[in-house]
């Protein structure tokens, strides 16, 4: 690659779009071993062989850099190094390149699942292994029904069996573990009766063997860990995936903030890092990571992630700050009034953490569907057992049956059928930009009724927008001169109304007021009514801005926070699906009850707190109604982890985007009317699974209890049984 | 029927070489980054082992 030439920006094949490439000062993320220091960074936009080659190529030219690698899978890249080049300068270098990077900090909890993942894959391998192999024998008896000699099928046994005891006891450690343990405690779950089969199966066909018998289940037995274990390895790895989802966004907005020691140095610092009664300094355009109580500067804050109101508020000393809030026009400085874990306000924590409670109480379909199975099946075989021996069977021969009875009715099926679903369907979502956290996540989307939407950032941009009126064109070419300047949601506003163009020399923003500069010897200025000496206008939109050049008439510019792309469609698609929907916003008013006409919602709620937001929730619960909520902001955060099912943009708090069961990119809102399809869908494909494995068992179980499932029967019905499950959850859906 | 002798070790041999080898390259993440390790192959960059992890 050349350096003279123009570098093309982000993906050569042009899978992804050119990224973000803002990432703060990650310095702070930056972990020292020895001499070796090494940093991990979270890339967006990375896709193709010639992104690869293009971030590490250009990583490793850097000087002092041992080795980066990126993982295509997962976007992570791991660069180390020695000697004293600044970790900015690396993720510059990416970013430089059009991809975004974000720092990472590495999570511990994932080594853990990562290594539960492996050992199950392992215990997968060695189950699949001894089932083919056994497989090989059985068939081999099987086909020589009649011919092959007792001497013969007892070596065949004996062979199946020094595979299948070991390998079965190797894989089934996880059912057994789990098994005992519950056991111990006095309850039961499927892995009792897996378990149960297991080891049954096991010392019947030993005892067959030595006898001489004609039936052993060996190859059943493994074949049946098999397939359970492929259930439970999709599990884990859905977790370990919708929790690295979680931990991915979160890592997308851990930022640092820059600390003043006493002795008046600045030093950037991990959020985590911060104490009660640091000093922090909040440059514009920052977010605040902690409660600050301003101790110096005068600025203007936008505190729409915090309270969902649109305008931004005047700061001054005294006054403090949440988390989150966005400091607008000037630096301040502040005093922490607590760690960043305690910081966000302590009610919406609790609140939190009851609705967390209350959301993990909930029955997931497979739980149901087992607690149903478990006594049946153990009843099914203990019946069996003394049918046969009161119908003048031997003890030995109603054992046997019995057995079949419990392999046979063992839950493959069953356990096969929500595992591939959600999996299936959560790598559908996650290609269309919508990370889930958790699998039965899905389940209860589907379930919900009543949607409930945060207006500000959620349903509209949560910046505002110039309205343009036929003339002023020229005004707000002029006006744009002096807003280039700053970084007031107004004066962004007016630029993107403008366009590119030049800045006036020598702007200076007075908060809270407006913005002035000379252009040609003329006095300009820029903002509210009282700044130009304008008449305010009572009843109007609030938003509004005021521009003047020396004593000619001011112009007024108004502005709107305008709806998101595809918030109508949606509207009209959620109600096409019978929900009811609803608006519960901090916002002013007449803000919330235009977007609410906009969009042909009656039900609105407007300047609501986020206690009043949960009491509302709460209502609609008593109601019954299933709400699925909507929300993005940190006044939204107790409302999503009480609902239903919650689901968070992008762009949403981090504390928001932990609350919630989902999380959708992209700057529209199409995503939700996919995500509520997609989750009603994979309920369908669940209860089509699950009905299917119980059509298997009304077929099966009489066949079993009337004795005749040999071993042979016992493989083709478990084997096709889990075969028709699997298809059916892979088979393409809208 | 006396190849069966002969046969069936083989049989289980090859088996188990391949679940041997399975487990090697899941226990040494050969599957950690199946993305990646498709498009490295048509870099023309040196690719050397990954130094030992931890």
């Amino acid at each position: 690659m050349t350096l003279a030439g123009p570098i093309e920006q982000g993906c050569p094949s042009g899978l992804a779009p050119v990224g973000q490439g803002a990432s703060g000062d990650v310095g702070a993320f930056v972990v020292q071993k020895g001499g070796e220091k090494s940093l991990s960074l979270s890339v967006r936009g990375a896709k193709c062989a010639g992104c690869l080659s293009k971030i590490e190529g250009a990583v490793n030219a850097l000087p002092g850099v041992r080795q980066a690698r990126l993982n295509l899978s997962n976007g992570r890249m791991e660069v180390k190094w020695t000697g004293d080049l600044d970790a900015n300068r690396i993720a510059r270098t990416v970013t430089d390149l059009g991809y975004g990077a974000a720092p990472f900090d590495p999570d511990t909890g994932d080594a853990a699942a990562k290594a539960e993942e492996r050992s199950l894959l392992i215990a997968m391998a060695v189950a699949a292994f001894a089932a083919a192999n056994v497989m090989l024998l059985s068939v081999s008896v099987w086909s020589g029904h009649g011919e092959m000699g007792e001497t013969t099928r007892r070596i065949m046994h004996a062979i199946s069996g020094a595979i299948a005891l070991p390998a079965a006891l190797f894989s089934g450690r996880v059912f057994f573990r789990s098994a005992w343990s519950v056991l111990k405690k006095g309850h039961a779950n499927m892995d009792v009766p897996i378990s149960l089969a297991v080891i049954l199966a096991l010392s019947v066909s030993v005892h067959e063997t030595i006898r001489g018998g004609e039936h052993a289940y060996f190859d059943a037995t493994v074949m049946l860990l098999f397939f359970l274990l492929i259930g439970r390895f999709l599990d884990a790895r859905l977790r370990r995936r919708t929790h690295a989802a979680a931990h991915e966004l979160a890592a997308l907005q851990a930022r640092s903030a820059t600390r003043i020691g006493v002795d008046g140095t600045t030093q950037s610092v991990r959020a985590s890092d911060i104490a009660p009664g640091d000093t922090i300094l909040v440059a514009p355009g920052e977010r605040v990571l902690v409660d600050l109580e301003v101790i110096e500067g005068v600025s203007e804050a936008d505190e729409s992630m915090v309270s969902g109101e649109s305008l931004p508020q005047a700061v001054a000393p005294g006054v403090r700050l949440y988390a989150g809030a966005v400091n607008l026009s000037q630096p301040l400085r502040g005093r922490a009034l607590g760690s960043a874990e305690n910081s966000l306000l302590s009610d919406i924590a609790r609140m939190l953490e009851a609705g967390e409670q209350r959301r993990s109480a909930y029955r997931r379909i497979a739980d149901k569907a087992v607690s149903l199975y478990v006594p049946l099946v153990h009843t099914t075989a203990a019946l069996t057992f003394i049918g046969w021996v009161l119908a003048g069977a031997g003890v030995r021969e109603a054992l046997m049956i019995a057995v079949s009875t419990l392999i046979i009715t063992c839950p493959c099926a069953l356990a096969l059928a929500a595992p591939v679903v959600q999996v299936v369907t959560s790598e559908r979502l996650f290609r269309r930009g919508v990370f889930l956290k958790s699998g039965d996540a899905l389940e209860r989307l589907a379930e919900c009724d009543h949607v409930v939407f945060d207006k500000t950032g959620t349903l509209t941009l949560g910046e505002p927008q110039l309205v343009r009126t036929d003339d002023d064109d020229d005004a707000i070419a002029r006006a744009a001169r002096l807003a280039r300047a700053s970084r007031h949601p107004l004066s962004r506003a007016v630029v993107a109304a403008a366009g590119a163009g030049q800045v006036a020399a020598g702007v200076r923003e007075h908060p809270g007021l407006g913005l002035e500069a000379d252009i040609d010897g003329v006095v300009c200025r820029l903002g509210s009514a009282e700044w130009v000496g304008a008449e305010e206008v009572r009843g109007e939109s609030r938003l509004r801005l005021w521009y003047v050049e020396g004593d000619s008439e001011p112009r007024r510019f108004a502005f709107e926070d305008a709806l998101r792309p595809g918030a109508g469609k949606l509207a009209e698609a959620l109600k096409k699906r019978g929900a009811g929907l609803e608006i519960l916003s901090g916002d002013s008013e007449g803000a919330v009850a235009d977007i609410a006409w906009q969009l042909g919602i009656s039900d609105w709620r407007a300047g609501a707190s986020p206690a009043s937001k949960v009491a509302r929730l709460e209502e609609l619960r008593e109601e019954g109604c299933k709400v699925l909520m909507i929300g993005d902001g940190l006044n939204d955060a107790a409302s999503l982890s009480l609902a239903h099912a919650s689901l968070a943009p992008g762009g949403a708090m981090d504390v928001s985007q932990s609350a919630s069961d989902a999380v959708y990119t992209g700057a529209g809102l199409d995503a939700i009317e996919g995500v509520i399809d997609a989750a009603r869908g994979a309920k369908i494909r669940m209860l089509q699974n699950f009905a299917l494995a119980a059509g298997y068992n009304v077929i099966a179980v009489p066949i079993a209890v009337a004795g005749f499932a040999t071993p042979l029967v016992a493989a083709i019905a478990m084997s096709a049984s889990s075969l028709i499950v699997t298809l059916n959850a892979l088979r393409p859906g809208r | 029927m006396e190849m069966l002798t002969f046969l069936i070790p083989v049989a289980i041999l090859l088996g188990l070489t391949g679940l041997g080898a399975f487990i090697w390259a899941v226990r040494t993440g050969q599957f950690d980054d199946p993305q990646g390790d498709a498009a490295r192959i048509l870099t023309d960059n040196e690719d050397r082992p990954l130094p030992d992890r931890h």
